[in-house]
């Protein structure tokens, strides 16, 4: 309990703070790759304390908002089914596809539950041998180990009636994209603590290597993204280009080799995967090996491959390239909402877009310009 | 000659099974035998007693503990029934007992109707009675009416209660959001989020157990409290379903004025916080079933804070924010850095995130 409170200290925040804005000398722009260091900094007011010059760009760490829309209308496809029980993490639920999202499925008989583990997906199976349980696998690196050891355990229990639709992602060929983007001006990374955790830091090493960019994993706490944000400005302010580790409280320099040998084992890249907002990113996608087929619920259900384009009035794409703001999309706040969301990235509470709605994006004007942008136009 | 009047001494039934069957709702004896088993042995008071279809109330009495009636009802649903720090009879008197009380009024007399799933055991119903009938007179008020109703299984979740209580508001009390103005302050009675965060650990479904119990009480004492020592007090409210934040943004929108809160004061308990930070939710949002939040005029929130720290129910009341002038119907909290954010009305409920 007092580890939440280690990382909340306001006297070291302010310690990290004045270290930040000593650094400080010229605009530069860095991006934060997980959504769940987006959420923090909205939601504890980082992005207004930090100097103006800084500014940050939301990544694209937020699976549940790059999920694209075909894949969300096959899931709810699949939960309608009388004989599946179709299982997902909480915030899937309000995710809409085309027409609906899973809480319509829900209510219109649907037998659709919020799980926080896969293991309990399997549990379900377990108890239900008369249903097909499918579990709704999405997100990155992070989840992607226990839906792997969740699928090899029901193999070793001979459990049939369990599969998985997976729709896991990977991040480095997702970052190698956004760097390739000739639209985006970037000077650092904060790095995605939680897949690095599995993951480990080698795999950014051609960031610092061939992009000549400074990444430093990060955590989460308020304290963890401050201390992350100073680690890469020293980096910059010093002419360095390093993959450097700050949350190695968590995360071991060669990753969890455990968990990367079960994802290795159960799942293959997919030639290419469409994200929603950034099109289609090769070598992004997983699926599941030809061993595992049983478990894949895109094959148990053989559903046809329907391609649904973004809204066009949409800039979900724009806003994860950092090449526009949140606030200055034209339907941010009006006809996209998190209510009715348009866009991938007002979907979930990580979402840029949700944040900057739910915790201060009001104060922002559509036509404020940022000292980055007046700095390098 | 005074001739005694004849009084018919029913003798009470007994339900001699162990679950509730359609026949308890069928309106025959099998109902009548669940009515004075569970219910009339648990309530039991002379207003109820005569069991007919209206209890019937002196105003003249009523009228003794206030000016106007205060008339509240409110549908409990709750999953599990049974939770740490309360089930859903306690619930549904105290719920009912601090809607009217946040109001001013003095909780008097309450009804009772019970949805049924058939299946269920007697002797759980006979439990939630009896802590209906223990809440009720903590609370100092008489369940005087009723209704039972028994439906087919899956028809309804093991059971639904749905309470109306009267209360009596003296005269002198008149509480109101729109009575709100800049400069007065924000009170909370207490730590915030225990009965949203209990009821979504009880559930089990989320396989994380904290031992968080439901903060589930009857509020009246703690109002009557800040009524005699802050006699300018302008709202009260109780944050049930959508939090302290959302009663902060109808407070914000009725009063068109601006409500900061300090992260620093907010009263949450380590385990609930927590809880929060596993599973991404904010307990700004989580339910409360035994808080208050009191507006309060600048110089008689010290009276009103004292008075509520006096209390049991509020030992751990704070002072969490203010009104101020600022943008109509905005709620923002400085965080313990010195940031701010918004926070804003839910859109749905509250989901666990991914990771």
């Amino acid at each position: 309990m007092k580890y939440i409170d280690e990382f909340n200290d306001p006297d070291l925040a302010k310690r990290l703070l004045d270290d930040i804005h000593a650094t400080v000398t010229q605009p530069w722009a860095l991006m934060e790759v997980c959504g769940g260091q987006t959420h923090s900094i909205i939601r504890h007011g980082i992005d207004q304390l930090i100097p103006e010059q800084i500014e940050m760009i939301h990544g694209p760490g937020c699976p549940v908002c790059v999920t694209p829309l075909e894949l969300i209308d096959k899931a709810l496809e699949i939960a309608s089914r009388p004989d599946v029980i179709f299982c997902s993490f909480g915030d899937m639920l309000r995710v809409p596809g085309s027409g609906r999202d899973l809480f319509r499925v829900k209510s219109q008989g649907g037998d659709v539950r919020v799980v926080y583990s896969p293991l309990d997906a399997l549990k379900l199976a377990r108890e239900n041998p008369d249903k097909e349980v499918v579990f709704f696998g999405i997100g990155f690196e992070t989840t992607m180990p226990s839906t792997a050891l969740t699928v090899l355990q029901a193999e070793r229990e001979g459990i049939g009636n369990f599969s998985v639709f997976c729709n896991h992602i990977t991040i480095v060929p997702t970052i190698k994209a956004i760097l390739d983007s000739p639209d985006l001006h970037l000077d650092g990374f904060l790095g995605p603590g939680h897949v690095s955790m599995v993951i480990g830091t080698a795999p950014y090493e051609f960031i610092a290597h061939f992009y000549n960019k400074p990444l430093v994993v990060a955590g989460f706490e308020p304290l963890d993204v401050l201390q992350s944000i100073w680690m890469v400005l020293k980096q910059i302010k010093e002419g360095r280009c390093e993959v450097e580790n700050q949350y190695a409280r968590i995360v071991p320099e060669g990753g969890n080799t455990r968990a990367l040998r079960a994802v290795a084992r159960v799942y293959e890249l997919r030639e290419f995967f469409e994200w929603r907002g950034l099109g289609s990113i090769d070598h992004s996608g997983m699926k599941m090996r030809a061993e595992y087929v049983r478990f894949d619920a895109e094959l148990k259900f053989a559903l046809p491959n329907v391609k649904i384009a973004d809204p066009k009035s949409c800039q979900c794409g724009e806003v994860l390239k950092g090449v526009i703001r949140p606030w200055q999309c034209k339907v941010f706040g009006t006809a996209c909402t998190p209510e009715r969301p348009l866009g991938a990235l007002m979907v979930s509470s990580e979402g840029a877009c949700a944040a900057y709605y739910q915790y201060g994006g009001l104060k922002r004007r559509r036509d404020e310009v940022l000292p980055v942008e007046a700095g390098t136009a | 000659m005074n001739i005694a009047p004849f009084v018919f001494q029913r003798p009470r039934g007994k339900v001699h099974v162990p679950t509730v069957t359609l026949a308890h709702g069928g309106g025959g004896k099998a109902m009548k035998d669940l009515i004075d088993d569970v219910f009339l042995a648990a309530f039991d008071n002379p207003l109820l007693a005569p069991l007919d279809d209206q209890a019937r109330l002196d105003l003249g009495a009523l009228a003794r503990h206030g000016d106007r009636l205060a008339f509240s009802t409110d549908s409990f649903v709750v999953d599990p029934i049974i939770f740490p720090g309360g089930d859903i009879g306690k619930l549904a008197v105290c719920g009912t007992v601090n809607d009217l009380a946040v109001g001013g009024a003095k909780p008097l007399y309450l009804s009772c109707a019970v949805i049924v799933e058939e299946g269920v055991s007697v002797d759980s119903l006979r439990q939630i009675a009896r802590s209906m009938a223990t809440a009720a007179r903590a609370a100092g008020v008489e369940i005087v009416t009723g209704d039972t109703k028994v439906v087919n299984k899956a028809a309804c979740d093991k059971m639904f209660i749905t309470t109306a209580g009267i209360g009596a508001i003296r005269a002198d009390v008149n509480l109101g959001a729109h009575c709100t103005r800049p400069g007065d302050f924000v009170l909370v009675s207490g730590f915030l989020g225990d009965h949203g965060a209990a009821i979504l650990s009880a559930r089990g479904d989320l396989s994380l157990e904290a031992p968080i119990a439901s903060d589930c009480a009857s509020l009246h004492d703690v109002v009557a409290a800040l009524l005699t020592a802050a006699p300018g007090i302008r709202f009260i409210r109780d944050p049930t379903r959508g939090g302290v934040a959302t009663v902060l943004n109808e407070i914000a929108e009725a009063a068109q004025v601006s409500i900061e809160i300090d992260e620093g004061s907010t009263p949450i308990r380590d385990e609930v916080r927590a809880f929060c930070e596993i599973l991404g939710l904010d307990p700004l949002y989580l339910a409360n079933e035994g808080k208050l939040v009191a507006i309060v005029p600048p110089e008689q929130a010290q009276h009103a804070l004292e008075a509520m720290q006096a209390h049991p129910l509020g030992q751990a009341a704070r002072l969490i924010g203010r009104v101020i002038a600022g943008e109509p119907g905005r709620v923002t909290m400085r965080t313990v850095f010195g940031g701010s954010r918004i926070v804003d009305m839910l859109v749905g409920e509250q989901l666990p995130r991914i990771c």
